[in-house]
């Protein structure tokens, strides 16, 4: 269990170098080795999607992969999402603008399911968005308002 | 309506002050927390429902590198008394159990090491040999167990917690003379707030000082510090809370005494910071959270003009292995248990029975939800019953307008309201009569609409008694509901604002903004608001009972009272004028006779804080310009024991109609929400956008409730739903798009007239919804009387023989088993 592995990848932008056990849980990996803590855990069976981040441009749980799956990757985290200078992306301020998010504990899981959503399918419908985003539980808002805040960034992406 | 005109800040959906650190991830929760030389623990967890732990063997655990420390339930005894518990005589209950296991899921052993990896390692190696009990599964067995089969033994040879029956009015009487009775079973299901984020500590014990730090999401934490450091066996001065943000609670979070218990007695063992964050198991086996969990026998007397003349309800509430919160959710529902309705007469009868399974803790509604959903169940099944239309017959009954204050059988106060106005107005945004067309245009098709209503009350502002009116001897019969706030105008001017209670997903920053911006003139966004840790000692209870807006809001209202008169003092003496002639508006301070003088804030707090001598003496001109403020309940009274009245304890009343257009598959036996209508009371709303939040956000958790969630145990009591794919939270499929709207009369008793609003999602749509899948079934005779109409339980109801469901309109009961008086 305790011989380790080195794990190389590329984390928002940066390239990374840790040795990992190979249990270890790339949600764990993220939050504890990389101190990336924006990546939540809420149930660790891949059923609540908190733990969302984009591996190699596509959504993964976090917490279903090991790290050294990860290995040579391309990682996103919600903290990649934020621009160069720390402000919130577009799709992030449509969230607050839309009250789509209440306790935030969901929200950086969803952001991520959003982006994916946004980039694969730029004319998504409300069911199409609202599909997009039912392995992502949030137990606050109720979903309509995620849902407003996808539609309007897909309507003014550059708002 | 309303008189928002007057406003500047309040009544506008200012967008959220909270958002920007969550959105980026930036905001702290527990489990974010690293310390220095912090270890992880995890617990080994009862297999069985009830038997005795004989013996626990460790070695294989502490001799595993990297473990530092393997823990009874005995050796955590010797730090730790029992959890706080306000039932008497108590239920005890440890953090770990120590000679008897209750429930499957109760921790038995923690174990300490340098991962959470290797302490769930570890875990794995420790062995407890047990001699299982009878299990106790359900409320009928529990009514009956004796012997082994009782799970606490030194409160007497029953698994009976309390029975309590009260009468309010001449209840009898109006049953004997009325001309028609509506009686129905119903069953409640054993549901749960499951926030996203488990509950979780970082626990730092400090030796030299004996002062314990905790990082937790546990929710009211100044009011918890009492009972914390009871069970630590330390003084509450001994505690420091470190304010949090909390991944939601729904009142979930509330009562979850172990998780931070445990971390606290393994971080004095270990001498080192510990974390312990259940995993999704564990909240779903032993969050001590499940919520109410309940069978009714109800029945609604009604005259020969259709008027309702009295209630009876007969309920059995299977509380699980413990008992922490005595019958304070049975308190919580007799504060609206007429409802929205003239009823003056009432018999309640609660038998409370201990079962092998977690302990019940709040969630959203605290029993309210489940006694609405009777009394609007019972209005349905009367309508059908009187052959009536169902809004019609509500209407009938309404407490009209001019009927307030109104004070309930039960003593309570319902302070405003207009029912008629709130529903007229749902069925106006529901266009009703398209509703009724779509409705009778697909009858006889397979799938059906139906059109669900419900009418109901949303008690808020809680008062504490509700935790203790009901018993014979209360251990501690609190009244005291206080919330605090400190409000500084800093040396430039900047009003900083302290709360004294953790953001829970409501948004606290964003209310307290713009709550002191109403009050100051000023600009919400130049606002800051901090939160304050149990250090700073200001008295608060936090979100609860749809409590905090209202709370906050007379306690900024109270700050920002002394802040003016200071504000004006200083500026009358600079202008040599009086305070009469000096008022505030967005400029700061002006005379309002002679030269129209100004002074902006930054001028008056840095006269205040730099200038003291440019004033008189005394207190009044004390350097720096800041005030404190503790606000307690508003109109609250105690209960008199004499006469059986519960005192005034949720005064503040909204209400809410939700209408439900819900399309049925009799084929599929599946049900589809098409459309959705809320119309809310909440007095003033502070800011539109969050307060439809909490709505929609209710709701969705209605819809859980109504359609989807329930823990299921077999006869063993092994828990079927240990995973989030066996208990099913909504998805964004299921909830649907959802129209809010308001209908405003303002509460006398409170600053700016604001009611609470934090419930009433729930509270109503859990009647609504069901109300529409049995008006779609109606020409199948089927009236739902338990929750939830889970495909498979609708299936098995279509296809019941018709003679069945015809004993559904007026039931042959089964017998209710005669409940053992506790003594």
């Amino acid at each position: 269990m305790s011989e380790k592995l080195l794990v190389s990848l590329e984390v928002n932008g940066e390239v990374v170098e840790q040795e990992t056990e190979p249990r270890t849980l790339l949600s764990t990996f993220i939050r504890d080795s990389l101190g990336l803590t924006g990546t939540h855990v809420g149930c660790e069976h891949g059923i609540c999607g908190a733990c969302t981040v984009l591996l190699n441009g596509v959504t993964v749980r976090s917490c279903l992969t090991f790290a050294v799956q990860a290995n040579g990757g391309k990682l996103k985290t919600v903290e990649g999402l934020l621009r160069r200078d720390g402000s919130l992306h577009p799709l992030q301020r449509k969230f607050a603008e839309h009250h789509a998010l209440q306790c935030g504990f969901c929200t950086p899981g969803m952001l991520m399911t959003c982006e994916e959503i946004c980039r694969n399918k730029p004319a998504a419908t409300r069911e199409e968005i609202r599909d997009g985003i039912s392995g992502n539980l949030c137990r606050c808002t109720g979903y309509q308002t995620i849902v407003n805040a996808v539609a309007d960034y897909l309507e003014n992406p550059h708002d | 309506m309303t008189d928002t005109g007057a406003r500047r800040w309040v009544g506008k959906s200012i967008l959220r002050k909270e958002d920007p650190k969550l959105l980026a991830g930036k905001a702290k929760f527990v489990d974010d927390i690293q310390l220095p030389r912090m270890c992880h623990a995890a617990t080994v967890s009862s297999i069985y429902a009830h038997a005795k732990i004989l013996a626990v063997r460790c070695d294989a655990a502490k001799a595993l590198p990297g473990v530092i420390a393997v823990v009874t339930g005995a050796e955590a005894a010797e730090l730790s008394g029992p959890l706080p518990s306000r039932a008497n005589p108590t239920v005890t209950q440890h953090c770990l159990a120590i000679d008897k296991v209750r429930y499957v899921g109760e921790p038995v052993v923690a174990v300490v090491a340098e991962t959470r990896a290797i302490a769930e390692d570890a875990a794995a190696l420790v062995e407890v040999d047990y001699e299982e009990l009878p299990v106790v599964a359900d409320m009928d067995a529990a009514l009956e167990a004796r012997g082994d089969a009782v799970l606490h033994p030194e409160r007497g040879d029953t698994n009976v917690y309390t029975v309590v029956h009260r009468k309010w009015g001449e209840v009898d009487a109006a049953f004997a003379n009325s001309a028609h009775i509506v009686k129905r079973m119903f069953r409640w299901p054993r549901v749960s707030a499951q926030p996203i984020e488990t509950v979780g500590a970082v626990v730092e014990y400090e030796p030299a000082t004996q002062h314990f730090f905790f990082y937790s999401n546990m929710s009211q934490q100044m009011m918890a510090s009492g009972g914390l450091a009871a069970a630590l066996k330390v003084r509450p001065s001994q505690l420091s809370f470190v304010p949090m943000y909390v991944g939601g609670s729904f009142g979930g979070k509330v009562g979850v005494y172990h998780v931070a218990i445990l971390a606290a007695v393994l971080a004095r063992i270990c001498c080192r910071p510990v974390k312990f964050m259940e995993d999704r198991l564990e909240h779903l086996l032993n969050g001590n959270q499940h919520g109410s969990d309940r069978r009714y026998l109800a029945e609604l007397a009604i005259d020969a003009n259709g008027i309702f003349t009295g209630l009876r309800c007969d309920v059995v509430d299977d509380y699980g292995a413990y008992f922490h919160l005595a019958l304070g959710a049975h308190g919580n529902a007799a504060a609206q248990i007429t409802g929205p309705y003239r009823m003056t007469a009432v018999d309640y009868k609660v038998t409370a029975v201990a079962t092998n399974k977690t302990q019940q803790g709040p969630y959203r509604g605290f029993g309210g939800e489940v006694a609405n959903f009777v009394l609007e169940r019972l209005v349905d099944a009367a309508a059908r019953q009187l052959k009536a239309d169902p809004f019609e017959l509500r209407k009938r009954n309404f407490l009209r307008p001019d009927a307030f204050p109104y004070t309930t059988p039960t003593g309570n106060l319902y302070d405003s309201g207009d029912y008629e106005g709130v529903l007229d107005e749902a069925m106006r945004m529901a266009k009703i009569d398209d509703w009724k067309a779509r409705k009778a245009k697909q009858r006889g098709n397979s799938k059906r609409l139906g059109i669900g209503v419900a009418t109901v009350c949303e008690r808020s502002v809680m008062n504490v008694t509700e935790f203790w009116f009901f018993e014979d001897k209360p251990l501690n019969p609190v009244s005291s509901s206080p919330e605090s706030v400190s409000i500084r105008i800093d040396v430039q001017g900047v009003p900083i604002v302290t709360i004294y209670a953790p953001c829970w997903g409501n948004s606290p920053e964003t209310l307290a903004a713009q709550l002191t911006a109403e009050h100051l003139c000023v600009d919400p966004s130049t606002i800051v608001v901090n939160y304050a840790g149990t250090d700073g000692g200001m008295l608060s209870k936090g979100p609860a009972g749809s409590r905090f807006t209202v709370m906050l809001a007379g306690a900024i209202e109270g700050a920002c009272q002394a802040l003016l008169a200071k504000v004006k003092a200083v500026a009358a003496h600079r202008w040599g004028c009086k305070e009469e002639d000096v008022a505030i508006d967005e400029r700061g301070a002006f005379m309002t006779a002679g030269d129209g003088h100004v002074m902006t804030f930054a001028q008056i707090a840095e006269a205040s804080y730099l200038y003291r001598l440019d004033f008189p003496k005394g207190d009044r001109f004390t350097t720096g310009l800041a005030a404190s403020y503790t606000y307690d309940h508003p109109c609250a009274t105690l209960p008199d024991p004499k006469t059986g009245d519960l005192g005034i304890f949720y005064p503040i009343v909204g209400h809410a109609c939700h209408l439900v257009l819900a399309e049925v598959d009799t084929e599929l036996a599946t049900v589809r929400i098409v459309d959705y209508v809320a119309v809310h009371d909440v007095g003033q709303v502070v800011n539109p956008m969050t307060m439809d939040g909490q709505i929609r956000g209710g709701i969705a958790q209605g819809i859980g409730t109504v359609l989807l969630e329930k823990y299921e145990f077999d006869e063993s009591g092994q828990a079927l739903t240990g995973s989030l794919a066996d208990y099913l939270i909504p998805t964004a499929c299921e909830v649907p798009d959802i129209r809010v709207s308001h209908f405003t009369t303002p509460s006398p008793l409170t600053s700016l007239g604001i009611k609470g609003g934090g419930e009433g999602g729930r509270l109503a749509s859990c009647p609504a919804i069901t109300s529409a899948i049995d008006d779609a079934l109606e020409d199948e005779g089927i009236f739902i009387t338990e929750l939830p109409v889970t495909p498979s339980r609708l299936f098995d109801l279509l296809r019941a023989p018709a003679s069945d469901r015809a004993t559904q309109e007026s039931p042959a009961a089964p017998e209710r088993p005669t409940a053992v008086e506790h003594h």
